[in-house]
């Protein structure tokens, strides 16, 4: 056997991340599902509660955020459940490679194919919410730092129930008590942007989670993937 | 350095060391915890301002700092058995978390019951009050990892990532009346130096703590000796222990707790 890599590590993790676009693409039900999903739950409030503008735009940035933890957390099975399913996610551990490198690779993926989209969508439904016009900005930089940081936990939550074969509702239990923090500190950035006040402070912390699970949860998937591979 | 530690890592040993501390532990937490809540219900002054409900304190604070301190235990158990592979830290963790869960609903429940006369309701949306839901929350999902694998080995490295992970919590609950400005008070006994209260409701408050923590003791003893009967059942000493009955079971002081 060959150990040493023929790739660079910059080279593996680029190609990594091209694999699983183009798999996706592939197979694009997986990028519209999830996002369909998104629009169908946040439409379903105001048919619930009743179309008045004042307590929708009061609710918007609560049903945007938690309209996007669910849709992303029906999306995480597929960071690693078929690579599990079909063998290529061993061989991924048995590489040369740091599986720091390749895991962080597939979960900035996994990013570009459901967080991406869904901040793209937001802004059209928060128009459908009468969401407080001095909030767009902060939902948009909420969602842009906030959607990676659910990405990154959720696939610890992946990468441990990876091996179990009923492994969806397990994954809700694990995954949304870690995405809480997140919900909170956003929405109230979303509210305090809407009262016109500073809310830099709010995103501060959010950036800060995202640096904190950029650099920590590679390595936690890591570990996770190796108990639930052996 | 740590030589005398090494016998331990044999399930067998470790299983009669904690058969002999056990009748330790139910002696004392009988006695701390008859003398520290007779005390502390009965014969401590009421609060100037919060009257007799306050007396739940003295169930509340314990429950809350050992829902927190087991989660603590339970990581460094967790860290230990990731690390250096121990199979003893890993039964202590699984065997930690329903004990955990339990004392944080204990936690929550009695908070919710001061709750109701002290601020009218009995659950508010305060920083204290959802993390440690959160930490709720965390418990059992170390707990529904552990029962979701078929193998106790993988269970346990699993539930241990989940709760190294879960642990970023401890710091958030403990200085969340600090960060935010809650309604839940502040801290008044874990205060370095003087604590906020004056002696005669201090001390029976540290008399039931500790009985609270020879409780714990005894309940996580217990089901570790379980955890550890359970992963070596079939080993000769395990076999050995059900056949002579004599030496098997000092656990019979636990009768009179």
């Amino acid at each position: 056997m060959n150990n040493t890599p023929s790739l660079s590590y910059k080279a593996a993790f680029f190609l990594i991340i091209k694999r699983d676009l183009t798999i996706a693409f592939r197979h694009s039900d997986d990028i519209f599902n999830p996002l369909l999903f998104f629009v169908i739950v946040v439409t379903l409030f105001p048919l619930a509660i009743g179309a008045e503008s004042t307590t929708l735009s009061r609710i918007a940035p609560g049903i945007i955020w938690v309209a996007a933890l669910l849709s992303t957390l029906l999306s995480l099975d597929r960071l690693f459940k078929s690579d599990h399913s079909d063998g290529s996610l061993e061989q991924m551990l048995l590489s040369p490679y740091p599986v720091f490198i390749l895991v962080l690779g597939k979960i900035i993926a996994h990013w570009l194919l459901t967080g991406l989209p869904l901040i793209l969508v937001a802004p059209l439904l928060a128009v459908l919410l009468h969401l407080n016009e001095n909030s767009y900005g902060a939902l948009m930089l909420t969602l842009f730092l906030g959607t990676p940081v659910l990405s990154l936990l959720g696939a610890i939550g992946v990468a441990l129930t990876v091996g179990i074969k009923k492994g969806g509702v397990l994954l809700s239990l694990l995954v949304l008590p870690l995405y809480i923090p997140v919900l909170i500190f956003a929405t109230s950035t979303i509210d305090t942007a809407a009262m016109n006040l500073p809310y830099s402070g709010q995103l501060a912390i959010i950036a800060a989670l995202l640096f904190g699970s950029l650099t920590l949860a590679p390595f936690a998937v890591s570990a996770a993937l190796k108990v639930s591979t052996n | 350095m740590w030589k005398w530690l090494h016998p331990y890592a044999n399930p067998e040993v470790t299983y009669h060391f904690t058969g002999k501390l056990m009748p330790w532990f139910s002696v004392l937490a009988a006695i701390f915890l008859s003398i520290g809540v007779v005390w502390a219900l009965l014969f401590a002054p009421a609060d100037y301002q919060q009257g007799e409900s306050f007396r739940i304190f003295y169930i509340h604070v314990p429950a809350a700092m050992f829902s927190m301190s087991i989660y603590f235990a339970m990581a460094v158990a967790a860290f230990c058995s990731l690390v250096w592979q121990l199979k003893l830290s890993d039964a202590a963790a699984s065997a930690m978390a329903p004990v955990g869960a339990t004392f944080t609903a204990i936690a929550l429940i009695t908070g919710a019951a001061w709750g109701k006369p002290m601020w009218g309701t009995w659950w508010i949306w305060d920083a204290r009050l959802t993390s440690e839901l959160i930490l709720l929350f965390l418990y059992l999902g170390v707990m529904a990892l552990h029962n979701a694998f078929e193998d106790k080995n993988v269970a346990g490295k699993a539930a241990g990532i989940l709760t190294l992970v879960g642990s970023i919590n401890l710091p958030i609950i403990k200085y969340s009346v600090e960060w935010w400005n809650t309604l839940h008070q502040g801290a008044t006994v874990s205060k370095l130096g003087k604590p906020s209260m004056t002696a005669d409701m201090f001390w029976p408050f540290l008399i039931s703590f500790l009985g609270f923590a020879f409780l714990i003791s005894i309940i996580i003893c217990i089901r570790f000796r379980t955890e550890l009967l359970s992963r070596n059942s079939m080993r000769p000493w395990v076999k050995e222990l059900l056949l002579s009955p004599k030496k098997s079971e000092p656990t019979t002081l636990l009768g009179d707790k």
